[in-house]
């Protein structure tokens, strides 16, 4: 892996429809699953993989994110050679492109030519999955691809948003990639995660900026599917898109699945993320918790079913919680009930306070309120 | 020659904590996990480091391979400076033949040119394998106001307990009089937590002293402690108040882990002044299932519990499976229990599987019981009884 460098797409405008969540940070810190933001998915599968060399193009809102990913630590991506490197935006000669990701690779054009890496896996931050880049690269090199790039099968029965599907060949070429919003049954749903060499992606990146098109995708990939040898590749494990409170709180909840929780926090290697210092949980006498993903620092003493309590949350005695999302630091008063309700981090939940989110959407509470 | 560093800690970690059974089979006492994710010497760092003390050596002998390893560069401490930083101190062999440490104050003797490297004024001399939390900063104010020689750490034992320690006797402005090692017949029950604050001078000229005494058996409350009295040293008692233990045995190990889950523990790990660190097991928030029921009890990150779990302290990466029962237990890191196995009173270490209806179980309700010690890396196969 020592050739191929990584690129982390924080530079895609797509916090719009996180609403109040998106308020104070980009999508790529995002708390997740307990602990994590949501780019310690691809970058833990970067690192991981042994990838050593790994930039984060960034667009706004990015103070959370820097704060979240330090020196690269957490990874082993603090080196002297390579690393992690966070690259802000800024615009060439006040000049900026409609889209913000190809400004981005034009901007630090640099990075890419000072970089002794060939291979490039570009990746969107707001992908959960647990992935070997590792595999992915070999089998883009025994399919000897120009471009590969990932999907997974989506589930049926399910409200999507607008994806990308593909159309393959039998040897798992890329024929044809579509828009859609009704997912039919396995459909192969696209991964904004690709692989392709330096230069290609370079041309890319070019190419399409004259044009003054769209993405990388729209622009660089699609155009090209017929002159370039494109390939897929599936996840078969887990893997989920956050671009909505929707999907956010749906996929929270499918970690409440043993198995799940297995395949994305440890298999192939296991999920990084910041290091908080935080004690165990502690369970005081009277706290029913089942059916919950529980992180360390929490001191329990009411109810808490079907639901994800983050770093030092505190819940009050004769509280219930039910299927809730709860971020670092919150605090619930004795007695409160809360039902189908995400509380961004801080909030405090005075005694006896009622919150219910309905049946089709999850009650969504600001960072820091006062309830 | 200015001095560097105002002060630089020398924490002793040879021990074998030959009382602890099964436990320190293949790693040091400082190193004995403790408290849900810890290990007994984070608390120690985690002191130097909250302290603002920086540089720190840790002088280790008894089979310190795992110690090493928690060490690393003492990145989780903060403790990887360019200035200082960690610094792991084992014997070592020169020009003339090298020698073990003899003694916690022969161990010290022997990395004087490691004291003398970083220059300090004071040297703080700790134990790395108590449990407690302390400022050492405000005791070398202490110091520097008494304007003392030397400082030891004390605290109030209960009167039994008192013999298993260094015995202190203090006229009213704290000024040391009388010193005792383990003294069949404690005369107070004001006890060395064995934290000495030394002048670097004296300390360094004591020690000599100590060398070369054939009949000294070179550790710092029998020999040199007692030496520098009778030479009319200017030593006090700093007085400590807080939690404090020196877990010698298997009993006591459970006993500390089990102060933890009290309603208002004395030992807060919850303070976000002075916290604990470690290193990072990088493992995902902990998963309980449906049918888990868990009261009283610390749970660390990566466990996976599906039975009932009270009064337990529960380490990082635990499995216990559907109708398993875990009553006033240590189940290790990475421990896995099946299914129907009932848990009461016992320590479980590191990796050991206990396998599908088994039973360890103590019946006795002794407030301090006898606690059964489950070896680390064991199988113990479905169905076995292991009974006290």
């Amino acid at each position: 892996m020592k050739n191929v460098m990584g690129v982390i797409n924080v530079s895609k405008k797509s916090g719009d429809q996180l609403g109040l969540l998106a308020k104070h940070r980009c999508i790529a810190s995002m708390p997740f699953g307990g602990k994590y933001r949501l780019i310690d998915f691809v970058l833990s599968g970067m690192a991981n993989s042994g990838i050593q060399n790994v930039a984060v193009f960034t667009r706004e809102k990015y103070g959370s994110l820097m704060n979240h990913l330090g020196s690269g630590k957490s990874w082993d991506l603090s080196r002297k050679q390579d690393g992690l490197i966070i690259l802000p935006p800024h615009s060439l000669d006040g000049y900026v492109l409609p889209d913000f990701e190809l400004n981005s690779y034009l901007a630090h054009k640099d990075f890419f030519d000072r970089s002794s890496q060939n291979t490039v896996v570009v990746a969107s931050s707001n992908i959960v999955c647990n992935v070997s880049f590792r595999d992915a690269v070999r089998y883009h090199e025994e399919k000897g691809a120009d471009i590969t790039v990932f999907y997974s099968e989506s589930l049926p029965g399910i409200a999507w948003p607008l994806r990308h599907n593909l159309a393959l060949n039998d040897e798992g070429m890329v024929l044809n990639i579509v828009e859609r919003t009704n997912q039919l049954l396995s459909a192969r749903v696209l991964l904004e995660i690709y692989i392709l060499s330096k230069p290609l992606l370079m041309e890319l990146v070019e190419d399409s900026a004259q044009n003054r098109d769209a993405g990388l995708l729209t622009a660089g990939i699609i155009p090209n599917l017929h002159n370039l040898k494109v390939y897929a590749y599936a996840l078969s494990r887990f893997s989920a898109v956050i671009d909505s409170v929707d999907l956010y709180y749906r996929h929270s909840m499918e970690l409440l699945c043993r198995q799940t929780w297995e395949e994305l926090f440890f298999i192939p290697g296991h999920v990084q993320t910041k290091f908080t210092d935080e004690p165990p949980a502690r369970y005081l006498e009277g706290s029913a918790v089942c059916g919950s993903l529980l992180a360390n620092g929490c001191t329990i003493a009411g109810t808490v079913k079907n639901s994800i309590l983050f770093e030092g949350v505190k819940v009050g005695q004769g509280a219930y919680i039910n299927n809730s999302i709860i971020m670092q630091k919150c605090e619930i008063g004795q007695g409160a009930v809360l039902d189908r309700v995400i509380l961004d981090k801080d909030v405090y939940v005075s005694a006896g306070k009622v919150l219910m989110g309905d049946n089709s959407k999850p009650l969504v509470v600001e960072k820091r309120r006062i309830l | 020659m200015i001095p560097k560093k105002e002060c630089i800690a020398m924490l002793l970690a040879g021990g074998e904590g030959r009382r602890m059974g099964f436990l320190t089979k293949e790693l040091a006492k400082p190193a004995v996990p403790f408290g849900g994710k810890y290990r007994i010497i984070d608390f120690t760092l985690s002191n130097c480091a909250n302290s603002g003390i920086y540089t720190v050596g840790v002088l280790t002998q008894y089979k310190p391979l795992v110690l090493n390893s928690h060490l690393g560069n003492g990145i989780p401490w903060d403790l990887d400076r360019k200035e200082g930083g960690v610094t792991i101190l084992p014997p070592f062999v020169r020009e003339k033949g090298g020698e073990w440490y003899r003694g916690t104050a022969n161990a010290v003797y022997q990395n004087l040119f490691f004291i003398e490297q970083h220059n300090p004024c004071y040297v703080l001399v700790a134990s790395g394998d108590h449990i407690y939390k302390m400022d050492y900063s405000l005791m070398i104010k202490y110091h520097q106001d008494k304007n003392a020689d030397a400082t030891i750490a004390a605290i109030k034992v209960p009167w039994k307990e008192a013999s298993r320690f260094g015995v202190m006797h203090t006229e009213e402005d704290g000024r040391i009089t009388d010193f005792a090692e383990k003294p069949q017949l404690p005369r107070s029950n004001l006890v060395s937590m064995g934290v000495y604050l030394f002048n670097r001078k004296l300390l360094t000229k004591y020690l000599r002293i100590d060398d070369i005494n054939p009949l000294s058996e070179n550790d710092f409350g029998r020999d040199v402690i007692p030496l520098m009295l009778q030479d009319g040293c200017r030593m006090f008692a700093y007085p400590f108040y807080g939690y404090w233990r020196d877990v010698g045995t298997v009993e006591s190990l459970w006993e500390a882990n089990m102060d933890l889950l009290a309603v208002e523990p004395e030992l807060n790990l919850y303070d976000q002044n002075w916290r604990i660190y470690t290193v990072d097991p990088s493992q995902p928030p902990h998963y309980l299932a449906d049918t888990a029921c868990v009261e009283q009890s610390m749970v660390s990150e990566g466990c996976n519990i599906y039975g009932t779990v009270r009064r337990s302290v529960l380490f990082t990466g635990v499995q216990a499976g559907e109708g398993s029962l875990i009553e006033e237990s240590v189940i290790m890191p990475y421990v896995r229990i099946g299914r129907n196995v009932q848990v009461r009173r016992a320590i479980i270490d590191e990796y050991t599987e206990v396998k599908d209806g088994c039973r360890i179980f103590n019946n006795s309700h002794a407030e301090t019981p006898q606690i059964i010690l489950v070896e680390e890396n064991m199988i113990i196969q479905e169905n076995s009884e292991i009974n006290r």
